[in-house]
């Protein structure tokens, strides 16, 4: 996995609250077998009309923001299904970080397996960073995962809590399934007792 | 010493470490995976020369691509891109060596329901799979929840979840139901109260007479939408009910294994004293049938209401009102009832079983659905179908203008041909409204079966209980 240690890039404003996984990755794009591409489809209902035009007033669309690296968003973003395809698109777009009140706990988990920071923190502080968003491309906000900070183009600072694990795998780049493997001896002795207890498991 | 809830007990029973930090490694009982979420992770194992730790803990079935209309054993039947879906599920299941029940398989069908059919979930398990309506389980008193194709992965090479525990959270419904109030409306209206995010953070135990008076189908459609609240899982403690359906399906314990599971399962109840985080009460006799007016989960409204405005709400819920009415193309202050509809589909994981059948087919019996209407019925699995069949179900549903459709996830989430038409507007027992979730343009009102059975007579949003 990809580490997260550092970015400093553009933030797209999205005051939208309750963005779910349909609306950040269609189903009709959950039909690959593959995780890579699916950044052109990203949140492709509002993005293109009718005939794959592009509509200009989506935040992604315009110029300032074709290259956001951060996405700033209202309450509860990520939820509905638990489609890992909508990370995967994130990603494969460009974007790290999204930044918002509150996320969907399926879609939480899913950022950290991609290499994605999702960074939670009051409204107040999401209402700064909203408006810094809004500035374009020339403000450009800066997160420091060791430093547990995001900070304005102007400078203004917030502080933010995570789960020191998975911050660890994320600064790392760890994986996952690696780390389990390492505790397999602690699996087997828990199958042999549930072999014994509950048989029919 | 604090008594435990049974998440509290379901959760002890499976940590297999615990590290200084809390996270936990969790042993996962039943691993469940469709077409769909599933095709990298096991292209992960194989890029990393992984076996599947536990095959025989792991059941998979297509469901989200399939077709629902006849001849689909044909692979031909299916656009290139779900055909090859499929096909590596199929090869997938077959090289690994998991239980599988293939497209021509009369078991086939939804995941959520044919885990339970087949006595795959039991009570006090861990039960995961790649779909958010895992928390369907639940209503077992088993602690099941979705998990993402990295996870996916995870339990299939390791059979354990990296896991940090969840609050407590008590939703009780007392007393007694009104006529014409189902599940569906009680779930419903559960989110309608907390909130799509209310949920965050918590597992949701439902408890109280309303719930215990439901039968093991209301209870899965009730701990189905747990996640439509935004908890990590819905739970119901088992009970004789419970004990009842599981007993004597195929993967259920026999003779002495299942007196000695009984023991356990008899064991798995919140304690009096154990220590909530949130508790919720709602009382039964309050709850109406209830339809969704938004493109949120939590936009719901009794049957009796108006469409509201987007200035009756506060904060970032005024600008998400106002895009659904633009969406939903709907007007404050109409009367519900009044809403048109074009499309009635009853099915899915919520609204799929055998009990939403008979309740739909109850209404629908000796009328006619509304002229011009398109209304499908579509079994969550090949067994619910048979039963449907054998019960007449069929025959009312066909004789009314329903199409009569064979078992998968259809129009809940139109990943199969089964697709609204932009602007069209449906009467839906799914569980989600979201923007474009059952076709792009799309536009969805979540009910009962009985509601949405209503609505296909009329031609409109419908109280039930004017036909009944």
């Amino acid at each position: 996995m990809d580490k997260f240690e550092k970015l400093t890039g553009i933030a797209a404003p999205m005051p939208l609250i309750n963005v779910d996984t349909d609306m950040i990755i269609p189903k009709q794009f959950l039909k690959t077998i593959k995780r890579s591409g699916l950044g052109v489809n990203l949140f492709d209902e509002m993005r293109y009309d009718d005939e794959g035009n592009e509509i200009a007033d989506f935040v992604l669309n315009k110029p300032q923001y074709r290259n956001a690296e951060l996405i700033v968003a209202g309450d509860n973003f990520g939820c509905g299904s638990s489609r890992e395809h909508a990370p995967w698109a994130i990603k494969d777009f460009g974007i790290r970080c999204v930044i918002s009140t509150s996320f969907a706990d399926i879609f939480y988990n899913n950022c950290f397996k991609n290499g994605i920071l999702p960074i939670v923190l009051p409204q107040e502080a999401v209402d700064v960073l909203m408006k810094d968003a809004e500035k374009g491309a020339n403000a450009r906000m800066t997160v420091d995962l060791e430093a547990q900070t995001v900070t304005t183009s102007d400078g203004e600072s917030f502080s933010f809590e995570l789960d020191p694990f998975k911050k660890h795998c994320l600064l790392e780049g760890l994986d996952d399934i690696g780390l389990t493997m390492e505790k397999a001896s602690a699996i087997d002795s828990y199958e042999a007792k549930l072999g014994q207890s509950m048989p029919w498991l | 010493m604090t008594g435990k809830t049974l998440y509290d007990k379901i959760w002890d029973a499976h940590v297999v470490h615990e590290d200084t930090d809390g996270t936990c490694l969790l042993y996962i009982d039943r691993h469940l995976v469709h077409e769909v979420t599933s095709p990298q992770a096991f292209e992960g194992l194989r890029m990393a020369g992984r076996s599947v730790r536990a095959p025989d803990k792991t059941i998979a079935v297509p469901d989200h691509n399939v077709p629902t209309t006849a001849g689909r054993d044909n692979p031909d039947q299916m656009p290139e891109d779900s055909r090859i879906q499929v096909a590596a599920l199929d090869k997938n299941a077959r090289d690994f060596g998991i239980h599988y029940y293939p497209v021509s398989d009369i078991r086939q069908g939804i995941v959520h329901i044919v885990g339970p059919e087949q006595g795959w979930t039991l009570p006090g398990m861990t039960v995961v799979c790649g779909d958010s309506h895992t928390a369907t389980h639940g209503a077992f008193g088993a602690l099941a929840h979705g998990i993402g194709t990295s996870e996916v992965e995870h339990v299939l090479a390791t059979q354990t979840l990296i896991q940090k525990k969840s609050k407590n959270m008590k939703v009780e419904i007392t007393g007694k139901l009104r006529p014409g109030v189902t599940a569906k409306d009680i779930t419903l209206s559960v989110i309608g109260k907390t909130g799509t995010a209310g949920g965050t953070g918590y597992v949701i135990e439902y408890c109280g007479e309303a719930i215990r008076d439901l039968s093991m189908e209301g209870r899965m459609t009730v701990c189905n939408m747990a996640i439509e609240g935004g908890a990590r899982a819905g739970l119901i403690a088992p009970d004789q009910k419970t004990f009842d359906y599981v007993n004597g399906r195929p993967h259920a314990p026999k003779g002495a294994a299942w007196e000695a599971a009984l023991n356990w399962w008899k064991t798995l109840y919140s304690d009096d004293d154990a220590h909530w985080d949130m508790v919720i009460t709602i009382a039964g006799e309050d709850i109406e049938p209830v339809v969704t007016w938004g493109t949120s989960p939590e936009d719901v409204l009794p049957i009796s209401a108006l469409v509201p405005a987007a200035d009756d709400f506060e904060g970032g819920k005024v600008g998400a009102a106002q895009r659904s009415l633009d969406y939903m193309g709907l007007t404050p202050g109409t009367p519900l009832t009044h809403i048109e509809i074009d499309t009635v589909f009853i099915g899915s994981c919520t609204n799929g079983r055998i009990e939403d059948l008979r309740a739909a087919a109850e209404v629908v019996k000796g009328r006619k659905i509304k002229e011009g209407m398109r209304a499908m019925v579509v079994p969550g699995s090949g067994l619910v179908r048979v039963q449907a069949e054998e019960e007449g179900l069929a025959d009312i549903f066909k004789a009314a203008g329903f199409e009569w459709r064979l078992a998968g996830c259809s129009m809940c989430l139109a990943m199969n041909p089964d697709q609204l038409q932009p602007g069209e507007r449906c009467a839906a027992t799914s569980n989600r409204n979201f923007e474009g979730r059952q076709g792009r343009g799309g536009r969805t009102h979540l009910m009962s079966p009985a509601m949405a059975a209503a609505a296909a007579v009329t031609g409109r949003l419908t109280d039930v209980r004017e036909l009944t």
